[in-house]
């Protein structure tokens, strides 16, 4: 449904985004992520046909983002990250002045546009001045009008960002339920909305794409190394100079908890389960066991460890 | 069509919930009713003068007419009290867009950047026709109480239209120069202010360099039209500064877009 290849933007000399490169199946979540500035604006921009790419090219639905713009703008609807509102107008009016200039038939309009208020659950406050909404209820709205002309790709740009716990939930819901006829890229930095409800996430980083893949395949990624965590009751500094020494252990980082209590990350040679030999060396040194447990890697490890990798070579 | 069509009428009723337009409309009416008032009373003296002036002398009263000496004067007036306020309809155009996000929507609809440009234009010159109606009152006690000549009334209103359209499509331009309605707002106005005061400076300049300054302000091809004449020279003029503010804008909208600007 979507395809890009090699897109390239700058602004003046620094580059937004280089070399991107991806595909998007029909029906499918794919969730952008990125920090604040990675690239994730940029590229929606590019294929949403707000501004063109300096290089490379994009198709949406079959047709070039460049060349066949218009035809790509009536099968795209967009959610940029300020949801784009006349806030003096009521949401009816909106609504319905969007699917003008969409290109919705005039005899379906009154239609679509109740049909959205429905599925966004704003009906009830369809006569309200936008100006009036509640946050929660302006995002909505701005998802009512990426929705409006019924498009096959949605393209939607942080879309909880400033909600509360409930509504971000139920944009969430909202969002998940519009998969089966839409085909939707949604960029964030929140991590559990990618792993809730995207089959599939693309990591971009100073304007790369760092990782592409399944989430499972992702988190996986990072699971070939064993990590523990530990809190010992004794002097921090031998504490981990001990744990350090132990055979097959990578990395350890100690944090104080409290005046004697310490809080140890420990990462181990993968395959290995040493939890054993810690418990063994922490006793027999006559410290305190607190805890031991086996960790995870999640998405916000991957997540930070393929962006910060990524700064790391550079400087 | 359809889709310019769309963006002025949104436009339009934009104003209409909008203060700043009010404040616009208000001011316009006070301000051409204060003149209206004081033009008709020196009108109504000066004719008192001359009837008495005329029985005193026993001679004929001279000629006095509404058209030369009422209307006209008003009309000029108009048109100055229009270079002042236009910039307040124009100064939200693009500039509110871009600050609201809004510009992304159409940027990102089925909808050329003509349709976009020429909807907004239409739209500030159609409420400018509003304003221009509501000073009709005026005109019409003129019609109640005197017997001016409708000719020179309607080629006067016309080039109020047409002064004012010019003052539009630069408003226009500033607005989309800028995400911030302040700059808009002062930018035109001073731009038009300049436009008055080239006038003035024709009067003190050399004669190639008076012609030229008259020649480019739009405010000097106005008098024409209040006399009654409708010039093709005049006209040519204003349709052509028109398209210009028009064009620039459009130009000003696609390559914001090049530059990834918003």
């Amino acid at each position: 449904m979507i395809q890009v290849q090699n897109l390239t933007r700058y602004y003046g000399r620094t580059p937004a985004i280089q070399d991107v490169s991806f595909e998007v199946e029909k029906g499918e979540i794919l969730g952008f992520l990125g920090p604040n500035a990675a690239g994730k604006t940029t590229t929606m921009r590019i294929l949403t046909c707000f501004m063109p790419a300096t290089s490379g090219t994009a198709q949406v639905a079959g047709f070039d983002v460049f060349n066949q713009s218009m035809d790509v703008r009536k099968r795209i609807g967009y959610l940029p990250e300020q949801p784009p509102l006349y806030v003096e107008m009521t949401v009816k009016a909106y609504l319905n002045f969007v699917a003008k200039i969409k290109g919705v038939d005039p005899r379906e309009r009154k239609n679509r546009v109740n049909d959205v208020m429905e599925k966004t659950a704003i009906t009830e406050r369809q006569n309200d001045v936008i100006r009036k909404l509640s946050k929660g209820y302006k995002q909505r709205v701005g998802l009512a009008q990426a929705l409006v002309h019924n498009p096959e790709v949605l393209v939607l740009d942080e879309p909880t960002v400033g909600l509360d716990p409930t509504q971000i939930i139920e944009v969430r819901k909202l969002i998940k339920s519009l998969a089966h006829n839409h085909t939707i890229i949604l960029s964030t930095h929140i991590l559990p909305e990618v792993e809730m409800t995207c089959a599939r996430a693309l990591i971009i980083s100073r304007g790369r794409i760092v990782a592409q893949d399944t989430i499972e395949n992702l988190t996986h990624r990072k699971r070939g190394a064993e990590r523990l965590v530990l809190q010992v009751d004794g002097p921090i500094g031998s504490v981990r100079e001990k744990l350090a020494s132990l055979s097959g252990i990578k990395k350890v980082k100690g944090d104080s908890v409290n005046n004697s209590v310490g809080r140890y990350d420990i990462e181990c040679e993968s395959g290995r389960d040493l939890r054993r030999e810690l418990a063994q060396a922490v006793v027999q040194n006559g410290w305190g066991l607190l805890e031991l447990r086996a960790k995870d890697f999640t998405l916000e490890e991957v997540f930070l460890n393929l962006t910060t990798e990524e700064g790391g070579a550079k400087a | 069509m359809r889709n310019f069509l769309a963006i002025l009428e949104r436009e339009l009723k934009s104003y209409f919930l909008s203060p700043m337009a009010y404040v616009v409309l208000g001011f316009f009416i006070i301000a051409t009713g204060l003149f209206f008032w004081s033009i008709v009373n020196w009108f109504d003296r000066t004719s008192m003068q001359s009837m008495m002036m005329a029985q005193q002398y026993r001679q004929a009263p001279q000629p006095m007419n509404v058209n030369m000496m009422a209307i006209r004067p008003l009309l000029h007036n108009v048109a100055i009290i229009a270079l002042f306020l236009l910039p307040g309809l124009t100064m939200r155009l693009f500039a509110e867009e871009k600050k609201q996000g809004t510009m992304e929507l159409l940027a990102t609809s089925p909808l050329s950047n003509w349709q976009i440009t020429l909807g907004k234009f239409a739209a500030a010159w159609a409420f400018y026709l509003v304003m221009l109606l509501a000073t009709g009152v005026f005109v019409g006690l003129l019609f109640f109480f005197g017997n001016p000549e409708i000719k020179p009334i309607l080629s006067g209103y016309l080039g109020l239209l047409l002064v004012g359209g010019s003052f539009l499509s630069l408003g226009l331009l500033f607005s989309a120069f800028t995400e911030n309605q302040i700059i808009a707002f002062v930018s035109a106005f001073a731009v038009n202010l300049m436009f008055l005061a080239l006038g003035w400076l024709a009067s003190f300049s050399g004669p190639t360099l008076a012609a030229f300054f008259t020649n480019i302000s739009p405010l000097e091809h106005f008098d024409d039209f209040s006399k009654g004449v409708i010039d093709t020279k005049h006209l040519i003029f204003y349709l052509s500064f028109m398209f210009g503010g028009i064009f620039l804008t459009f130009v000003t909208v696609e390559s914001s877009r090049w530059r990834g600007a918003r």
